[in-house]
């Protein structure tokens, strides 16, 4: 479904380098990807560089850190080489983040209305009374079911899952065309986790979005995603259909599927990842 | 034969807020015991006012057929030893693993700890090589193990776990699993284990309680999961949660 005029965004050996007093390491090493208007998943364990590799799309990498790429274009527009400035008029508006625990990434002292109207008045000059009016209609379209008393409540007051859709509306309400979305169900009970991932579902799908799903929930991912970058010690060793993850061939892939528990498999003891030095090469 | 705990009609209340709602469990010496059930669902409240760390509003708790009192002694935690589930906040960090090991044998006045120290730390597969570093040298998996080797030090005959890999990635869940399993197995133990996850409960535990809002929905065999023979909407809300998103009609 990405045809060459439908690519939103391209990565070519991109790579993240972090200065240390043993040395430069680097958290991510050549990763080459595009995505379209689809669900791109991007899966691993702590430490593959997966989270830094949305970073760095987004423009939040560590102000130590370096970040090349042969290519890292969105919308045909060079990522890397674009003025500080005109970097932050596209973050918010035409990229948009969602990170993992709305308990942290929630401004605690602002009310939840507050944040979103800063949020959609960050990007276009609207009215008080209409950013207002916005904020309310994008806090009904993530199913709040009163928005008019969610919009006065602090982060403290809600709960993880209602904060978490609360963050949804804040990083939707601009309009942006890529959405990068690091765990964003992570924090959440299970149960509140699909209410929250069918609402991102629906919205991505309905306004056309690029999603890139950062996990490492394989499980979410194989039933969430498009498609899959399955990523290693900063690399990408596959890039499959998200619904064929479960035939995947790379002996990683397959071990992490294999090493997690299953209701109804007897398995003991469960097979655990033998862990190559090639695969890291 | 006495039941390894006994738990009942157990409130725990703070403030105005009632965590548990009088929730009676047994457990049988050597079984393995899963508590399953979102935040908020007084799991861990219950793990915890066994192990003394949440005030007991009213109802009885007994292990190995003596009821607890206000207080626990160090008699009771020679018998009851608890791995917690943040390996990065339960640990000492100015202190070495060794260090870690000693405390409680000195608090019980221990004496042959060397021979102790040498055994939990093989048990766990840390080796010696692990002993003298800080908690910070290690990843969260190695923490996790020395977290278990501090519980078997005692060599205590129950072990609560509270949601134990919840915080490590999916393959070192799978060996730390695989080791408690193991030393269960070896030392005969009882593990009362709390946890979010139903298929990592159904893996490791005989029989399970799902509990909701500080009451228990109800107690199944694992088996029951594997089969569906479950009787309460909200333990099959959880199961069809454990196979992941469901992917409505996609439109596009």
């Amino acid at each position: 479904m990405s045809g060459a005029g439908d690519t939103l965004l391209q990565a070519e050996d991109l790579r993240v380098t972090f200065p240390t007093r043993t040395g430069a390491v680097e958290a991510v090493r050549g990763v080459s990807f595009s995505l379209g208007r689809e669900r791109l998943g991007i899966v691993g364990e702590s430490g593959s560089g997966k989270s830094q590799t949305g970073r760095a799309i987004m423009g939040l990498t560590p102000p130590h850190a370096r970040v090349t790429a042969a290519k890292l274009a969105f919308d045909g527009i060079d990522l890397l080489a674009l003025p500080a400035a005109k970097r932050r008029a596209l973050r918010g508006k035409r990229i948009a983040m969602i990170l993992q625990d709305p308990k942290y990434s929630l401004d605690p002292v602002m009310t939840i209305g507050r944040q979103i109207v800063e949020a959609l008045r960050a990007h276009e000059s609207v009215s008080r009374t209409e950013a207002r009016e916005r904020a309310l209609e994008m806090l009904a379209a993530v199913q709040i079911r009163d928005p008019g008393r969610v919009f006065d409540l602090h982060p403290h007051e809600v709960s993880g899952g209602m904060g978490q859709r609360a963050m949804i509306a804040m990083m939707l309400i601009a309009g942006p065309e890529l959405l990068i979305a690091d765990e964003p169900t992570s924090a959440l009970d299970v149960t509140v986790q699909l209410d929250v991932l069918a609402i991102l579902d629906r919205l991505v799908a309905e306004r056309g979005m690029g999603l890139i799903f950062i996990s490492h929930d394989l499980r979410l991912v194989s039933s969430f995603c498009d498609r899959a970058v399955v990523m290693y010690a900063g690399k990408v060793v596959e890039q499959v259909p998200a619904s064929e993850l479960r035939n995947a061939q790379h002996p990683y892939t397959r071990g992490l599927l294999d090493c997690m528990p299953r209701i109804g498999a007897d398995r003991h003891p469960l097979p655990v990842l033998e862990r190559k030095a090639e695969w890291a090469a | 034969m006495s039941a390894a705990v006994a738990i009942d009609r157990l409130e725990v209340v703070f403030d105005r807020f009632r965590a548990l709602k009088g929730v009676s469990l047994a457990v049988q010496p050597g079984e393995s015991f899963g508590l399953v059930g979102e935040s908020g669902s007084g799991k861990s409240t219950l793990l915890r006012a066994i192990a003394g760390l949440s005030p007991v509003t009213s109802g009885t708790i007994a292990v190995n057929g003596r009821p607890l009192g206000k207080r626990r002694d160090k008699a009771f935690y020679r018998q009851v030893q608890m791995v917690f589930q943040d390996p990065y906040g339960s640990l000492h960090p100015r202190q070495t693993v060794d260090r870690l090991l000693q405390e409680p044998l000195a608090i019980h006045g221990i004496a042959d700890g060397e021979k102790r120290i040498q055994r939990a730390l093989d048990e766990v597969g840390l080796g010696s090589g692990f002993r003298f570093r800080y908690s910070h040298q290690l990843s969260g998996g190695q923490r996790q193990r020395v977290a278990i080797a501090r519980a078997l030090i005692l060599e205590p005959s129950i072990l609560l776990l509270d949601e134990p890999t919840s915080a490590l990635d999916a393959s070192v869940q799978a060996e730390v699993l695989n080791l408690l399993e193991e030393v269960r197995r070896s030392r005969g133990l009882t593990f009362l284990m709390v946890s979010h996850d139903l298929a990592v409960i159904a893996h490791m535990c005989g029989r399970l309680m799902v509990m909701e809002n500080g009451e228990a929905v109800e107690t199944l065999a694992a088996l029951d999961l594997a089969t569906r023979n479950v009787s309460q909407a909200y333990t099959r809300r959880l199961l069809v949660a454990s196979e992941g998103f469901a992917g409505r009609a996609r439109t596009g």
